[in-house]
């Protein structure tokens, strides 16, 4: 199946004062193809936003990014120049759903004025049509037509995602990023907005959503990407990351075991400084399985784990089968959600 | 209205009986236009030592109440009791004894901790609030480590370091007080499961240390049952009385609740393998 994005050794740095780097993504490689939802996962600070700051050609002016993103048709996402990423790729090949959507949103402008300035923009239709257009990109993304009129703060939480989720659909953009897109929303509402970025992703979209809410991740993802400290050090399918087999890399399995529902027991220690990051495997020092050659040797991703001394999948034959072929494309049948 | 809130109170008084609440809230009425009060009537009561969680969806006023709770906002009508006494004043007009008595921890620590501090001055400021600013040196450094900030990071402000390690800094700030009541309004709403299991870790070691109270608000069903020793829906706006014995909204937590310190020092069980070093 070909990749609808397939990034190779992105790797971004910040050049901070007195020549220190700051190594936010290290060697980050995967593909996303069409149809699928990946999700991306991780503490607070790993380097989950910057990804997608990079995809997207937002980072600020000290960052260095090394790699490659490639869409289909369409240029490299880390080496276009800015009029490329804003004339052709944002919001026409890549939407972005952002983080906290009642900042994102104009305060000053009701929503219906801002989805008709998209619309004009990104598809280049005259005032009189952008006004139906505008409706049915509300519509698209559940957005209550009697509230096009208000401004950003008149809306609930739920509703001002929406109304960023129509925002980022308008241009019909192949590829979704979800930055955080659940973050200070109630259960249902989580459910609620994460169903939706699933079924825009069923009509052949690909779904990058970048979460911290592994609970959202388990309902929507055909894959999961575990971040630590700017790498990838797991990546597998997410019926084996959540079931029984479960995860293979210690970071992983640690952060899943966190989860209330589960052990509800937190992983020792703090991530590293990523602008002092440790010989070796960054998560060496809260590890319990370190041995010698964590300490100096950084662990590569091989099927589906970036550890020296992977756990095993406890499952059955059988269950475990597509541990890696999940590496290459959803899940078959991969529906809605669980 | 009221005589119904009382009846439930009289005849819903801690099951411990013959104890003071820790914190009781009694015909609470409150929100931001006297009209249109978010919650109403709201009868609700804390035993020494207990963990009872407040559930609910967005903007059903559980915050509010939280608000309440910590005296940082004038309720309208009713009550509130802290260790037996009843409150005396709202905000700054609060007598210290009783302001100083609530921790209170809010959901996004970048909206709730001044920019122009440092961690290691932000979570010692209630000390020199008080008065009490000799202290802070040494309190500040024992409750980084009780709370998980390496001492490097003290010396740091809010846009330096992560939501976690700033959460941290300001559950630090809450306990730095000794608190008898903890007040925590969706503490971890922000946060990664590893960090969330860490800080409510926190906060039960101190409990289980000190026998302080705790109101916890949030809707992660999940993680509240597992946390509380009770958790209390609150449906609609004012919709809930708390009978402390078996109210019709009252759901008993099923899972074990943490208990104290021994579950997060408890090493996790050894792997099935382990690494051939």
């Amino acid at each position: 199946m070909s990749a609808l994005l397939s990034v190779t050794g992105l790797s971004v740095r910040f050049r901070m004062r007195q020549g220190r780097h700051i190594h936010a993504v290290t060697e980050v490689s995967f593909d996303l193809a069409a149809g699928e939802c990946l999700a991306l996962v991780g503490e607070s600070g790993c380097g989950k936003s910057v990804l997608a700051a990079a995809l997207l050609g937002l980072l600020p002016g000290n960052a260095q990014v090394r790699g490659a993103a490639l869409l289909p048709q369409g240029p490299d996402l880390l080496s276009a120049d800015e009029t490329t990423m804003a004339k052709a790729v944002r919001g026409r090949q890549v939407g972005l759903v952002p983080q906290s959507p009642a900042a994102h949103l104009t305060p000053v402008r009701t929503v219906r004025a801002q989805l008709e300035e998209t619309v004009r923009e990104l598809t280049g239709v005259r005032r009189a049509e952008a006004r139906t257009a505008a409706l049915e990109a509300a519509e698209r993304a559940a957005f209550p037509a009697d509230h096009l009129d208000r401004h950003p703060h008149q809306l609930s939480g739920g509703l001002a995602q929406r109304a960023a989720t129509a925002l980022a659909l308008v241009g019909d953009a192949p590829l979704l990023i979800a930055d955080e897109p659940t973050t200070g929303l109630d259960r249902d509402l989580v459910e609620h907005t994460v169903d939706e970025l699933r079924r825009h992703a069923e009509d052949g979209r690909g779904l990058l959503m970048i979460t911290h809410d592994l609970a959202a991740a388990e309902r929507i993802a055909d894959r999961v990407a575990v971040m630590y400290a700017g790498r990838v050090v797991e990546i597998a399918s997410a019926a084996d990351f959540f079931g029984p087999p479960g995860p293979r890399h210690p970071y992983a399995r640690g952060l899943l075991n966190a989860l209330p529902e589960r052990e509800f027991t937190p992983i020792p220690g703090n991530p590293p400084e990523l602008g002092a990051l440790p010989d070796g495997c960054a998560f060496a020092p809260r590890c319990t399985r370190v041995a010698k050659a964590c300490r100096t040797d950084t662990p590569a991703l091989v099927e589906g784990t970036a550890c020296h001394f992977p756990l095993e999948r406890t499952a059955p034959a059988g269950a475990g089968a597509g541990a890696t072929a999940g590496m290459t494309g959803p899940r078959v049948g991969g529906g809605g959600p669980r | 209205m009221s005589g119904r809130a009382e009846q439930s109170n009289r005849s819903g008084q801690p099951k411990r009986s013959g104890e003071v609440p820790a914190l009781a809230l009694r015909g609470v009425t409150a929100g931001y236009e006297r009209r249109a009060p978010v919650v109403r009537d709201v009868t609700l009561s804390i035993a020494e030592g207990e963990a009872v969680a407040l559930l609910g969806p967005s903007g059903c006023g559980k915050s509010t109440l939280a608000r309440v709770a910590a005296l940082l906002h004038r309720p309208y009508a009713g009550t509130v009791t802290i260790g037996g006494e009843t409150a005396r004043g709202w905000r700054h007009r609060a007598p210290r004894e009783q302001r100083t008595a609530v921790g209170v921890v809010f959901q996004q620590p970048r909206m709730s901790a001044d920019p122009k501090l440092t961690l290691g001055a932000l979570l010692t400021e209630p000390l020199r609030a008080c008065g009490r600013g000799v202290e802070a040196r040494r309190l500040g450094a024992e409750l980084a480590r009780e709370v998980g900030l390496d001492e490097e990071l003290l010396g740091r402000r809010p846009h330096e370091v992560s939501d976690g390690q700033l959460q941290r800094a300001c559950l630090a700030r809450a306990l730095v007080l000794r608190p008898r009541v903890l007040v925590c309004d969706e503490m971890t709403g922000m946060l990664d499961a590893s960090t969330t299991a860490a800080l409510v870790a926190v906060v039960e070691r101190y409990r289980w240390r000190s026998g302080a109270a705790l109101l916890a608000v949030g809707h992660d069903r999940g993680l509240l049952r597992r946390w509380c020793d009770r958790t209390l829906d609150f449906e609609s706006a004012g919709g809930m009385t708390d009978s402390g014995s078996g109210g019709l909204r009252l759901r008993r937590a099923k899972d074990r609740p943490l208990k104290g310190a021994e579950h997060a020092r408890t090493p996790r069980p050894p792997d099935t393998t382990t690494p051939a070093s």
